[in-house]
């Protein structure tokens, strides 16, 4: 068995006396897309949260490729390779695409103490590429994230994520609010993942969008993991009733 | 259309600068005149780098989604230290040190208790409002402090830098700074980073921007810019008054406002404020000039305020429906 890219071992959070997380332990291995279902409060967003930096286990540990890390915010996170997608897709709406994927993370011409002045026509060449990457074809580098649909901003976090070279790409609920073609877009995303080696772990309320794309399902309830089963296993059905 | 609306979107300040050109052409022809004379120049030139750079730090601080309303008494409080000290015996430079040190420190504690306790930044910096102006009172200890002319090099501030006597080094200490702050928002990565902290807070927060640090540096600039500015107003009145700056903080906000800023953060730009705060001096001084009375004024820049603040909210809808249709 090939050492999983990332792994977490007994993961235990609590949120003001609310035991969400009971002792969740889980291999990915790498290269594959994994499909993360359950109600809400089950605690699949606890776990993300934990895994991008938002927030800290209070027990366990995390491994990536066989390494303990500690990931105490979203730099650490990213730094290690997990980039991750929200719904809301973090991005600005009032900055342009090419500002918006290098937030945080901006190439400079020359910096003193981490400040420095940006490197516009990397950020402007480097974002054309990324996008054009991912498949996605928009007019300018410098439209306004605002100006985007919901399925073409999901595709600009993706192309940032990628552009960043994530080992693991995690996408929470990406598909809400989005239109049904929206929504087969960003799942022609993450099926695409999988060819370029990136290991992709899809957090979902909808069945069908996680069985569309996802090699393995867990499924968790009341912050723990119900079940752990290859696709070609299980069926929506018992899915559906383990939650 | 929808080019020319997406122009104003992206440049919230073309509006204002239209105006402010409209206006000192009305002025110009109302006062036969007198609106663009050298005197007259001069006379706005005086006061306008002073309230300009409260708006400056103002406005950057807007960007970045946050509120400072001490600004008009630490413009006092700041000239009221340095004055206290030089008379002292403190040497002048050591003074200005301390004194904006001071307002750095104002800064830095309207943004901490602002993150800290999650409160609004109107409330945080309404009290310092309060503090700042009673600190000013008590250390002047009830007198001004008198400061002989030449006692102090206030002609490296104040001095007129050319032979006509129509521009005061001020001017250029507020064009240096301008240009320096106008570059910190548009070309460096902490500018990418104010405007990502005021635009959308979450998703700054999930890329990695530590946005709490981000406001607390730009609530430090805004107060260090209020107390610089408030300074050079002291050395060109040479009096070191507990006074002044009152209502400064709204007429700060209003220029940032009238140059296109959003008052919710993410939108606007230090061009902007400066039109805005350009503006404001401009009607002040041409509805004199205009022999109109002039307790009109704050009626006017009331008006203007409101105005630019529908026309922003309109920019925003209109915005909002157009992304609707590119989502066909």
């Amino acid at each position: 068995m090939t050492t999983p890219i990332i792994e977490t071992r007994n993961l235990h959070k609590w949120y003001s006396g609310v035991h969400a997380l009971k002792g969740v332990s889980l291999k990915v291995e790498p290269g594959q897309a994994l499909g993360l279902v359950g109600d809400n409060g089950a605690g699949k967003s606890t776990l993300i949260n934990i895994l991008s930096g938002l927030h800290q286990q209070d027990e366990g540990e995390i491994l990536l490729e066989g390494q303990p890390v500690n990931i105490r915010n979203p730099k650490d996170s990213m730094r290690l390779g997990i980039e991750t997608i929200y719904q809301y897709n973090s991005m600005v709406p009032l900055m342009t695409i090419s500002r918006n994927v290098f937030i945080g993370r901006e190439p400079l011409k020359w910096s003193i103490g981490g400040f420095g002045i940006l490197d516009e026509r990397k950020m402007r060449e480097d974002s054309v590429k990324a996008i054009a990457d991912v498949d996605l074809h928009l007019r300018s580098p410098d439209a306004l994230v605002g100006e985007l649909s919901g399925g073409q901003r999901q595709g600009v976090a993706i192309a940032r994520a990628m552009h960043f070279k994530s080992k693991v790409m995690i996408l929470d609920e990406p598909t809400n609010h989005l239109s049904v073609k929206e929504t087969a877009k960003v799942i022609g995303f993450v099926q695409g993942l999988k060819a370029q080696g990136v290991t992709a772990i899809f957090i979902s309320h909808n069945m069908h969008h996680v069985f569309a794309c996802c090699d393995r399902i867990v499924a968790m309830a009341l912050g723990q993991i119900v079940l752990d089963k290859p696709v070609s296993e299980t069926s929506i059905e018992e899915v559906s009733e383990m939650l | 259309m929808r080019r020319l609306f997406k122009l104003s979107l992206q440049k919230p300040e073309l509006a204002s600068a239209l105006l402010l050109l409209l206006l000192v052409i009305v002025f110009q022809v109302r006062s036969d005149s007198v609106f663009l004379s050298a005197n007259n120049i001069r006379g706005i030139l005086g006061i306008l780098p002073e309230t300009a750079l409260v708006a400056l730090g103002v406005t950057l601080l807007m960007i970045c989604g946050e509120f400072d309303l001490s600004v008009g008494s630490v413009f006092a409080l700041m000239p009221m230290t340095m004055a206290v000290l030089v008379v002292g015996g403190w040497p002048f430079w050591i003074a200005v040190l301390a004194g904006l040190s001071l307002c750095a420190l104002i800064g830095f504690l309207n943004g901490w208790i602002t993150i800290r306790y999650d409160i609004p930044s109107f409330i945080t910096t309404l009290g310092m409002l309060f503090m700042a102006r009673s600190l000013t009172v008590v250390i002047s200890g009830g007198f001004p402090p008198r400061i002989k002319p030449g006692e102090v090099p206030s002609w490296l501030f104040v001095g007129f830098v050319d032979e006509g006597g129509l521009v005061r080094a001020s001017v250029l200490w507020f064009v240096g700074i301008a240009i320096l702050i106008s570059l910190l928002l548009s070309r460096t990565n902490f500018g990418n980073w104010v405007r990502a902290t005021g635009g959308f807070p979450p998703a700054a927060a999930a890329m990695g921007i530590s946005t709490g640090k981000v406001k607390i540096a730009c609530f430090m600039i805004c107060s260090v810019l209020a107390g610089f500015a408030g300074m050079i107003q002291s050395l060109r009145l040479n009096s070191f008054l507990p006074s002044i700056g009152e209502g400064m903080e709204l007429q700060a906000v209003a220029s940032a406002v009238i140059g296109g800023t959003s008052l919710s953060g993410g939108v606007g730009s230090i061009l902007g404020g400066l039109i805005g705060a350009t503006l404001i001096r401009v009607i002040d001084n041409g509805m004199v000039l205009s022999q109109i009375d002039a307790n009109w004024f704050k009626f006017a820049i009331g008006a203007l305020t409101i105005f630019a603040v529908v026309g922003n909210a309109w920019l925003r809808r209109r915005g909002r429906a157009m992304k609707v249709e590119t989502d066909k």
